[in-house]
């Protein structure tokens, strides 16, 4: 008796016609699809992304020059010189971040004392070349003082839970 | 119009001209079944995306024109400009000629096509038996394209597409017999005018009378069989990237590669255009009161294309020995028995073919 089932449901090309019911079913089903350029996923104020260096209200450059972050990075992607500058105060004289190096775990924010060096939730950047990707201390406070109030606004959000 | 392209024709060509002209109108015939031809290729690698992009919840390609329709003919651009690489081991004669010997017969077949009642390139009448005989030639493409690229895959893909292609033929010619046993000629046009005619088309219900259903196991058999005849999925072995990268055509790039896509799709259209015609009335009208039109064939022949899609969106590759069961040990019996069966049916009082 199970063999006859099995002979005619094997005819009937029973199971085929089960799957080919599946996906016709699914042709119907509304995409899940995300168009990037025009659609964007929701993103978390967390999100680790482009570099920048901030500064205080006044202008002045919240980075010490303390080497924390140099120290703890993973990749070995941040070069920090320093010298005394005129006023007596301790600053960088040069402070590369490597983003071909760089694996945006983020230890770097979370190490500053003053929170001078943030990862910013841009993610649409690219270069052209290597160097393109080797962020210098000017590149870095450019893209501070361009996305500041993006910076501003994410540290807000994530302050009280801190 | 006519009269004045004969007169100006014999003016300068003088006694030669009729044959001349035989020439030239035969040239824009197959032009015009060509072209139209080539863009229905294209558009079915796009719609092949699109559909088996649906059927995966994405959307497919979305990107170049207006909902992707440009897609085509930016592959195509592309594919016209890359390189056309030789092994340096390969045959290089056998190596550029594989893809015309795979091309030219895909072609060759739409010839005897009939697109309705007038509408046909040559009307032979053994235009199945041609078919038939050309569309087998097209194995050879493929042979010698696994053979000449000197590659264990292209080789070893070339040898499974052969054995498929030839097995299948068989459960195929086997399936057309009865068709032509049926409608009682081997000419395409009078098979379909054969469907014409019936119990249900003297009702209106002209789509009851068409082969399918009488012959709906031999209609099944027949349409698995030209899946596997062009090795589309799930019988795509002879290419399947798991085992054995791209098959035959591994060692091909741009516009050699280029000419096998088009190849198998173009014998896609051709199984599919032949599925319409033998089994579902061709070109003929599901209801009595509409009229009779070529556009009926096309939205047959876009209905039969789009199993093939939903086939390869939904079933996984078949094993390579299950494939040479099915083909030979269920199919050949299958239609064997069927024909038989057909055969005392028409013997019988209750014959519906007479």
């Amino acid at each position: 008796m199970r063999a006859l089932k099995h002979f005619f449901r094997s005819f009937a090309l029973w199971e085929l016609l089960k799957g080919m019911a599946v996906t016709g079913r699914h042709f119907f089903v509304r995409k899940i699809t995300v168009r990037y350029p025009e659609e964007k996923t929701p993103m978390s104020f967390r999100f680790r992304g482009l570099h920048a260096l901030r500064r205080y209200p006044d202008g002045e450059e919240r980075c010490i020059a303390c080497k924390l972050c140099e120290a703890i990075c993973p990749a070995k992607a941040i070069t920090i010189e320093l010298a005394e500058r005129d006023d007596g105060s301790r600053r960088t004289t040069q402070y590369d971040i490597d983003l071909t190096k760089c694996i945006f775990c983020g230890f770097c924010e979370e190490a500053c004392p003053v929170e001078a060096i943030v990862e910013t939730r841009i993610h649409e950047y690219h270069g052209e070349s290597r160097s393109d990707l080797y962020y210098t201390k000017e590149k870095l406070l450019a893209n501070g003082d361009r996305y500041a109030a993006i910076i501003e606004a994410d540290k807000a959000l994530d302050a009280k839970y801190r | 119009m006519e009269e004045t392209i004969a007169q100006f024709g014999t003016q300068w060509f003088g006694a030669a001209w009729p044959s001349l002209w035989l020439v030239i109108w035969t040239l824009v015939k197959i032009v015009a079944i060509v072209a139209p031809l080539l863009l229905a290729v294209a558009y079915l690698t796009y719609f092949e995306r699109k559909v088996i992009g649906f059927m995966q919840v994405r959307m497919g390609p979305n990107r170049v024109g207006p909902l992707g329709l440009l897609q085509p003919i930016a592959d195509g651009l592309k594919l016209l400009f890359k390189e056309i690489i030789f092994p340096s081991w390969a045959d290089k004669k056998v190596f550029v000629i594989a893809p015309m010997l795979a091309f030219a017969p895909a072609l060759a077949v739409w010839a005897v096509v009939p697109f309705n009642d007038a509408l046909v390139l040559a009307n032979i009448d053994a235009s199945l038996l041609y078919i038939l005989a050309i569309s087998s030639m097209s194995v050879y493409g493929v042979v010698l394209a696994g053979w000449s690229s000197n590659s264990k895959y292209a080789f070893l893909g070339a040898m499974r597409a052969a054995a498929q292609i030839v097995s299948y033929e068989i459960a195929m010619g086997f399936a057309l017999i009865v068709v032509l046993m049926i409608s009682g000629s081997l000419n395409l046009t009078d098979i379909v005018h054969a469907q014409q005619k019936g119990w249900f088309a003297d009702r209106g219900l002209a789509f009851l009378s068409w082969n399918w259903l009488p012959l709906l196991p031999l209609f099944v058999v027949y349409f698995v069989s030209g899946v596997a005849e062009t090795n589309r999925a799930p019988f795509d072995v002879a290419e399947g990237e798991s085992e054995i990268v791209a098959g035959f055509h591994v060692d091909y790039s741009g516009m050699a590669f280029a000419v096998f896509f088009l190849a198998e799709y173009t014998e896609m259209i051709l199984v599919a255009v032949l599925t319409s015609l033998l089994f579902l009335g061709g070109w003929s009208a599901p209801f009595g009161g509409l009229p009779d039109s070529a556009w009926w064939l096309v939205g047959k022949t876009c209905f039969m294309l789009f199993f093939f899609l939903w086939f390869r969106a939904t079933f996984p590759r078949y094993r390579y020995d299950h494939i040479m069961r099915l083909g030979w040990k269920v199919f050949i019996p299958l239609t064997v028995v069927w024909i038989f069966v057909v055969g005392i049916w028409m013997l019988s009082p209750w014959n519906i073919w007479k």
